[in-house]
């Protein structure tokens, strides 16, 4: 039996998509978070660019995975100072320590 | 068979992403991931975008994190959450359940390519608000990061004095 294109890539959207959840759920890292929204991005972008193959207008989907992957390059940088910063000022990167904090 | 073995590579990288103990292995297997990204959008028909994924996704954020992990240092990171990992794993695959529900119908919509200008024609005049809004993102993004760091070496220098 084989797969088309499409169908597996839409398998692998699900896959990116479900694994990020999990990622954000079991972790409270504050960079492996950053790495859970990475892998979810991933799966959105792919999804755009599928939905462009499908419906025929390639590159309409492109342009909207280029303003994804944009967006998606902003949010890790900005997470990431933020992380450095939280570990300068705090000593941690534990979600659950930062969120029971009192100063 | 040779697309089934790329989709299957990329899940696995995703998972190790994910799952792997230390920081710096979890960075490098998301860059095999997005790599690996970047290669399904090649074969789905939009290359030029699978460059800069290529870059982008696997350079420069590799790069980023690589930096993050060096200065925040490698904090391993038994870091359980409070949600049972079963649960988690449960939870996710429910969504993923869900996602597969809505998306199926969706891909047996009919279609060939329709006609459609170049990827430069369409980026540039029929998505334009949305490179204007990339522009105002960069700048903004530019701004929030010097705006962390400037903090906080203003934080080291109140320290020092006092």
């Amino acid at each position: 039996m084989t797969l088309s294109l499409p169908a597996l890539v839409a398998v692998a959207v699900l896959g990116l998509l479900g694994i990020g959840v999990a990622g954000l759920l079991i972790t409270r890292n504050l960079i492996k978070v950053v790495v859970g929204i990475q892998v979810m991005t991933k799966g959105g972008m792919l999804a755009m660019v599928l939905a462009g193959h499908l419906s025929g207008r390639v590159q309409t989907g492109a342009a909207l995975a280029l303003t994804v992957i944009v967006a998606d390059t902003i949010v890790s940088v900005v997470a990431l100072a933020f992380a450095v910063q939280v570990r300068r000022r705090f000593g941690t990167l534990d979600l659950q320590a930062l969120s029971t904090l009192r100063r | 068979m040779f697309d089934l073995l790329i989709v299957a590579a990329t899940l696995l990288c995703a998972l190790q992403a994910i799952r792997s103990p230390r920081l710096l292995m979890s960075a490098l297997w998301l860059a095999s991931a997005s790599a690996l990204t970047a290669l399904l959008m090649y074969l789905l028909g939009a290359p030029e975008v699978a460059v800069i994924e290529l870059s982008v996704g696997a350079g420069l954020v590799t790069v980023l994190f690589v930096f993050a992990i060096n200065i925040a240092g490698e904090e391993v990171a038994d870091l359980r959450a409070l949600v049972p990992r079963p649960l988690a794993w449960l939870a996710a695959l429910g969504a993923m359940g869900l996602g597969a529900w809505m998306a199926i119908p969706g891909l047996r919509a009919p279609g060939g390519p329709l006609p459609e200008p170049a990827f430069a024609a369409v980026l540039w005049e029929q998505r334009g608000l949305d490179v204007l809004l990339q522009v105002v993102l960069i700048i903004g993004g530019v701004l929030g990061v010097l705006g962390l760091l400037a903090e906080g070496r203003a934080h080291v220098r109140k320290e020092k004095q006092s």
